[in-house]
């Protein structure tokens, strides 16, 4: 019963949230087609494998490289899989690669930024230098060379992945706090004697929350076209689990004969992941952006 | 402070940033599973032959000791006038100089990079300034749609699609390499072969460089205007709501002069820096382009060593990545502090 009232409330406050970004106008609509996108993506992927009409991994279902048909609605690729049921499916591994990469940068940039920049001087210093040497650093190039020494796979991508955007989480929680802890309100938590963790964890992270949100759908998108770049370059998955950017990479040496299908539909999966995280993030931090506002 | 005092100042602080960065390749390279070694062997190899090859490669010594190793090569000097590029090491697979093969590869990627550059500024800042000034207008919407789905589209399938159209379908353009095949290359002068084409004074390797350039700096470059579109859009919007503005308005200047000669100067600056740090992006969509268009650069250099496990080719290259992004920005730094006398304050 209290489940039912909690989720009641929930509800509550979430439909007139959307109501409100509706009346935003047009940032506010980006973020709601963005959110439609990824769920519907994230449906299909969870639904793949109970709708997908073949074995998205078993090769020879049909001849190699037949073009769309009655029969295969989306044609078979080179190894005579079915491209309709590895599109279906084939979101599982970027999914899965972004989400872990994002966790693990939430759960080790943000408490970085906040202690960081909450206790300043040589402690902070050293830790922006490092995290500012990553920053700066072309972000593929750091996975692509931790990636390659730990080899493929779903854990390892996303283990590369993180540390490029780690900085970028530091990066804005630490700026957002060095201004936030001058603030009076603080000081006055402090003069009254609350304890530190007290003072970052309930004074000063929500008002940091909102730009943590922006980070986040930028970090997914950036992580699953890096996730794709990192399957392309041959330290991804292998043929046997669906997946988009396998499609992709290993589909593209057919094209000069003309079997466009092999890539046309995972790519366009691809894109539309990643355009549904950037329609919310950018739509986020128009919204967000104190200077646009009249 | 003076703008000679700055630029040393910040030329110093590059250093220890370099140093920090070439640490953290190390480790990562030596502390991480894997092993190059046994990749030349078959599955029962003879272990003092490995041994031998360990020794070789100087990976018998303590990690501290091979550390201290490649420090020592970066910075000798005898070695860098003796072969025209600093000790990098051997590579672990060809046993080749390090050095020399990064070197080599290099201006293929700065040619791309730079090529790439100028289609993402020359497409990305006038469509960012036009979608400000029709704000929240069907113009508005339709740039900024363009810039967010370029975004979104992963470098390699646009380098793919735009080598089908203009490559296999119209046949007007090579997909792949520096230079056809059929033609002898320039003579390396600075190695971007565009530019010694010119100076050579032969304008057909210049025409079929170029060629060669159109579609791997254009994939890059739309993948890039996208990100010039949203910077210059949102700076163009914050700065036209400044007071300045409006008083160049009252003054009743052109529309034109307003937007190009206030507005745009004042949120240039920021949109400088935020061009200096797409930059290390540029690159890493290199790496994936590259691979694409089988051009010989830096990126397919690292993506053909990593089957290899080749520790010191991986890492020549990436302290390459690191020295040009350095060097880049700090180009940056020092024309946003000659533009900007607040900076060096």
């Amino acid at each position: 019963m209290v489940r039912i009232e909690m989720k009641r409330s929930m509800l509550a406050r979430i439909v007139p949230g959307f109501t409100s970004l509706v009346k935003k106008g047009p940032s506010g609509q980006m973020v709601i087609i963005g959110m439609i996108i990824v769920l519907a993506l994230v449906i299909m992927t969870a639904m793949g494998p109970w709708i997908a009409p073949h074995d998205p991994s078993r090769s020879g279902v049909g001849r190699i490289r037949i073009p769309p048909n009655w029969q295969f609605p989306l044609g078979t690729n080179h190894l005579g899989q079915d491209v309709l049921s590895r599109t279906l499916c084939g979101g599982s591994i970027m999914l899965q690669v972004s989400a872990l990469s994002v966790l693990l940068c939430f759960a080790i940039g943000v408490p970085l930024g906040l202690f960081s920049s909450y206790v300043g001087g040589f402690v902070d210093s050293a830790f922006s230098l490092v995290i500012d040497a990553v920053y700066a650093f072309p972000g593929l190039v750091i996975a692509i060379a931790i990636a390659a020494m730990l080899g493929p796979g779903v854990v390892n991508m996303a283990l590369s992945i993180a540390v490029v955007y780690i900085p970028s989480y530091f990066r804005i929680v630490r700026s957002q706090v060095l201004s936030i802890k001058e603030l009076t309100y603080v000081e006055a938590a402090r003069s009254v004697g609350a304890k530190w963790y007290t003072i970052l964890s309930r004074y000063i992270l929500p008002n940091v929350v909102p730009s943590i949100v922006v980070v986040i759908t930028i970090n997914f998108a950036d992580a699953i076209l890096t996730a794709a770049g990192l399957t392309f370059i041959g330290l991804g998955v292998t043929y046997d689990i669906p997946d988009w950017g396998w499609d992709l990479t290993n589909g593209r040496t057919y094209i000069s004969s003309g079997a466009w299908w092999i890539i046309a539909f995972p790519g366009l999966m691809i894109i539309l992941l990643a355009l549904g995280f950037t329609l919310i993030g950018e739509g986020l931090s128009e919204l967000l952006n104190p200077k646009l506002q009249r | 402070m003076g703008l000679r005092s700055y630029v040393i100042t910040r030329v110093l602080l590059t250093i220890p940033t370099l140093l920090l960065l070439l640490t953290m390749v190390f480790l990562v390279m030596r502390v991480l599973p894997g092993d190059p070694v046994s990749l030349h062997f078959e599955k029962k190899a003879d272990p003092l032959q490995m041994e031998q090859m360990r020794h070789l490669l100087g990976m018998d010594k303590p990690l501290w000791a091979q550390y201290f190793d490649y420090i020592a090569g970066l910075v000798d000097v005898n070695y860098f006038s003796a072969h025209g590029y600093p000790n990098l090491g051997k590579s672990m697979q060809s046993f080749e100089e390090v050095g020399g093969q990064v070197f080599s590869a290099f201006p293929a990627t700065l040619e791309l990079a730079i090529y790439s550059m100028i289609i993402a500024s020359a497409l990305g800042i006038p469509l960012g300034v036009i979608a400000s000034k029709s704000y929240n207008s069907v113009l508005d919407h339709l740039i900024r749609g363009f810039g967010t789905v370029t975004y979104a589209v992963p470098v390699f399938f646009l380098g793919v699609i735009l080598q089908l159209i203009f490559g296999v379908y119209l046949h007007w353009l090579p997909t792949g390499l520096r230079i056809n095949p059929s033609v002898v290359p320039p003579p390396t002068i600075t190695g971007l072969y565009t530019v010694d084409s010119l100076l050579q004074g032969n304008f057909v390797k210049f025409f079929e460089s170029s060629k060669a350039l159109i579609l791997p700096s254009l994939t890059l470059g739309l993948i890039l205007s996208g990100i010039f579109i949203r910077l210059t859009r949102t700076n163009m919007l914050e700065t036209l709501r400044l007071d300045f503005v409006t008083a160049a308005r009252a003054r009743g200047l052109k529309d034109s002069t307003v937007t190009y000669g206030y507005a745009l100067r004042n949120a240039f600056l920021p949109i400088l820096t935020m061009v200096g740090l797409q930059f290390a992006m540029l690159l890493g969509g290199a790496i994936l382009t590259e691979t694409t268009f089988s051009w010989p650069g830096l990126g397919r250099y690292i993506v053909q060593r990593i089957n290899f496990r080749d520790y010191t080719a991986i890492q020549g290259a990436v302290v390459m990545f690191g020295l040009f992004v350095a060097l880049v920005s700090l180009i940056v730094d020092i024309l946003y502090a000659y533009v900007d006398p607040r900076i060096r304050m």
